[in-house]
């Protein structure tokens, strides 16, 4: 991913070491920032789950205490959601987007180093929190009043950092779209763009739209904390559930900036190891953008318990589960382009695979969850945890994983191991299964989630669970040596790495040149 | 080595001695309970024909639509009729969800007639509970035995534990085949009242009154746990419900209304 080192002297100007990284303007430079950071978050973030998994290896505390498994529990969300899934697809976004319209850069450079440039102090300043005397958050990441209004000098921490991630993914939205918008090359229409392209345009429009909202009430939080306002507290004339409304607001569509590219990168990968064109193109752009406009009017199935009038269950109920109609549309065109293709199974396309097998279980746990009647008693359980990292560890993140390996070749010009990366696969695939398959069933039974200790008759899947936790991060180190071991080598790999790959990447060089096309290319 | 193998022996054993592998939602004792298991199974055996059906399609085109075995790629790559199929099909197995999904939230959600009503307050962390007609009110947390061998460091076996964390010291008393209404409020932040044979969920809100009826057909004792996280002690304060025929309780209620008033005269 830093390849271009060389290259680059010869032609530009530049600071070097350090300077380079923190002034660069170039999509490639930042993309690659975003991913390497990426990647250190999922680490963090992966060994607060670790704590987590080995506290519930069986009954009764072992290693912590309630209070520390809940922050815990609050930063691993947080860590994952601002630090690891929304910065990889940046990342791609940054890497790829370019590419993939025929641009020389993004269309806001200078911008898009301040969006990444804010994350890392946004992320120290949410870590340090842990080492405040009275601890980190430890409300959830959903941060619910009353119960975040007691937490102790953490808050304003938190909120700020909050404040700082919204402001660098909206910064990055502006940028994706101005990109997307006006630097196409010419003859690529916007039903001629990659699809990868389509969802993230669509993405960027969400981000734009519900971060304000989060910052809204947040801010909020904050003055009810310190400047004696009552919006969410009773006592004061306020509503503690208007918060989970203005929250799930944001919170829904923020579900699905964490899958909508994770389509597109899918929808890029099936057709090229199926060797046949995606089909359904327009189908695909349209249910893309069904689901973003379905997720503004389902937020409340979140919170199907606060007690809201049957009128508005029923309402919730119902938009919810038309979801499933422009996702299942998207599942039936990937099979379709697989169907009568010339299939070969590298390690993207078996990541794609698996992302299509499992995301689809993790959606029929979805379709489950909608209706209101049986929420009421899967809410808060095991059931619900095992149903959203369905959704965004084989959903999300093997999507990620799945672009790394299809375009490693492409932005260092040198090819990843194929048997490791598959060993890399089975891994993963098998463990993620072991850790998340049993929460269904202690869920199902009763577990409640966000405890630090459970009933004995929880022990045994549990502690099938935290084997599979372990195994999963033991597997990620591979991932981090994989890297290592390709980015080692010389450079050998072809311009078109995939014998089935399209877009305008492939047509460039590997690894691509510093300002991806200097000249338009034509698209017929 | 040695500390590996005894650590593997112990950690067999515990399974083969507990193999307690419970793997779906229990069936209820209340109409609502059952509506919720009945609705769940038949949502669930839904998607288990969809997933055979588009799983099915997905092996086997991957077991014989690949290069290894000379396929070569057809050039389709689009049909709206196909599409226009595959949102409508959908769109009516989830009209056929909906409708008896729809018809058990109306019923569950229908508090009237109640013979008589249980105010739930939640505290952090234990429960109070006033009986609304019958004057008896009273607090419950976790029991004395869970409580000691939950705290880090704790010498107890949790596996000796009678009930492990979901025992309580002073159970609620209800009687069978009686509509009860479940009022629930809390007095600090949020909580939830939950015991799954009884019926769903319910948050328990500060400045908020939620409803919920249960309607217990079998005497028993039944367990559940706060789910909305309350802060540290979230996981330790259960519920304990314990369902007798109408007769008896009347007697614990006599009973109880009684100590209070000697509690009263002290």
């Amino acid at each position: 991913m830093s390849a271009n080192i060389d290259h680059l002297k010869e032609e530009h100007h530049q600071p070097s070491g350090l300077m380079r990284w923190i002034t660069t303007t170039n999509h490639k430079d930042i993309g690659s920032l975003y991913l390497w950071f990426s990647l250190l978050m999922f680490f963090v973030g992966g060994l607060m789950a670790l704590i987590i998994r080995a506290e519930l290896f069986q009954p009764g505390l072992q290693f912590v205490v309630p209070g520390f498994f809940n922050q815990m529990t609050t930063m691993h969300a947080l860590i994952m959601i601002f630090g690891a899934v929304m910065p990889a697809f940046v990342g791609l976004a940054n890497w790829q987007l370019p590419m993939m319209i025929g641009a020389p850069d993004m269309a806001l450079p200078r911008l898009n180093n301040w969006s990444f440039w804010i994350l890392p102090f946004a992320f120290t300043m949410l870590l340090s929190t842990l080492f405040f005397e009275s601890g980190g958050p430890a409300a959830g990441w959903t941060l619910y009043p009353p119960l975040s209004l007691q937490g102790g000098n953490s808050m304003p921490f938190v909120i700020f950092s909050l404040h700082l991630l919204g402001a660098s993914s909206i910064l990055g939205a502006i940028n994706v779209i101005a990109t997307i918008l006006n630097m196409r090359a010419p003859g690529m229409t916007l039903m001629k763009m990659p699809i990868f392209v389509w969802t993230w345009l669509i993405t960027a429009f969400l981000l734009i739209a519900s971060m304000p909202v989060l910052a809204g009430a947040i801010t909020m939080l904050l003055t009810d904390r310190f400047y004696g306002t009552s919006f969410f507290t009773a006592a004061g004339g306020g509503d503690p559930v208007l918060f989970q409304h203005i929250f799930w607001f944001f919170g829904h569509p923020e579900v699905y900036i964490l899958i909508l590219p994770a389509f597109g990168i899918v929808s890029t990968i099936i057709p090229a190891f199926s060797r046949k064109k995606l089909f359904g193109y327009d189908s695909m752009v349209y249910a893309t953008a069904s689901i973003a406009l379905l997720s503004f009017i389902v937020w409340a199935h979140h919170m199907f318990t606060v007690g809201m009038p049957l009128a508005g269950e029923i309402f919730f109920m119902f938009t919810t589960m038309l979801i499933a109609v422009p996702t299942g549309v998207k599942v039936f065109n990937w099979v379709a382009t697989m169907w009568k293709g010339s299939m070969t199974f590298e390690t993207p396309m078996l990541f794609a695979l698996a992302f299509i097998i499992l995301f689809t279980i993790g959606g029929f746990s979805g379709l489950m969850l909608a209706i209101t009647p049986a929420d009421f008693q899967y809410h808060d359980t095991y059931f619900v945890v095992a149903h959203f990292h369905y959704v965004l560890v084989p959903g999300a993140v093997f999507a990620i994983i799945a672009a790394v390996y299809y375009w490693l070749p492409k932005w260092t010009g040198k090819m990843y191991n194929e048997t490791l990366g598959k060993v890399h696969f089975w891994m993963t695939t098998i463990f993620v299964n072991i850790t998340f398959f049993p929460m269904h069933f202690v869920g199902l039974a009763g577990m409640p989630r966000r405890i630090p200790d459970y009933a004995v008759q929880f022990t045994d899947f549990n502690m099938i669970a935290s084997v599979g936790a372990f195994g999963f991060g033991l597997s990620q180190l591979l991932f981090v040596y994989i890297l290592f071991l390709t980015l080692k080598q010389p450079v050998t790999a072809e311009d078109k790495s995939w014998e089935g790959a399209e877009g305008l990447e492939w047509t460039l060089p590997s690894p691509a040149p510093y300002h991806s096309f200097d000249t338009p290319p034509k698209v017929e | 080595m040695n500390r590996l193998s005894v650590f593997l022996v112990t950690m067999l054993s515990s399974l083969t001695t507990m193999a307690d592998w419970e793997v779906n939602m229990p069936r209820g004792v209340t109409p609502t309970a059952n509506a919720a298991y009945d609705l769940h199974m038949l949502i669930f055996y839904i998607t288990v024909v969809i997933g055979i059906v588009v799983f099915g399609v997905m092996f086997y085109s991957i077991f014989h639509h690949r290069k290894s075995k000379g396929a070569k790629p057809a050039s389709f790559h689009e049909s709206t009729t196909v599409e226009i199929i595959w949102t409508v099909i959908p769109f009516v197995i989830l009209v056929g969800m909906a409708i008896p999904a729809t018809k058990t939230l109306i019923m569950m959600e229908d508090t009237r007639n109640s013979e008589i009503t249980l105010k739930v307050t939640g505290y952090q962390w234990m429960w109070k509970y006033d009986y609304v007609e019958d004057d008896v009110a009273f607090f419950s947390k976790l029991d004395s035995d869970s409580n000691e061998a939950r705290q880090l460091g704790s010498k107890k076996d949790v596996n000796k534990v009678d009930n492990y964390l979901l025992n309580v010291d002073n159970e609620v008393v209800l009687p069978t085949d009686t509509k009860i209404r479940i009022l629930l409020t809390a007095s600090d932040v949020i909580h939830a009242w939950w015991v799954p044979e009884l019926t769903g969920k319910k948050d328990a809100i500060p400045g908020y009154v939620n409803e919920l009826w249960i309607d217990i057909k079998k005497p028993g004792v039944y367990r559940g746990q706060c789910t909305e996280l309350c802060g540290k002690d979230h996981g330790f304060m259960p519920i304990v419900v314990r369902a007798v025929p109408k007769q008896e309780y009347t007697k614990w209620v006599s009973l109880n209304q009684k100590n209070r008033v000697a509690d009263k005269s002290k």
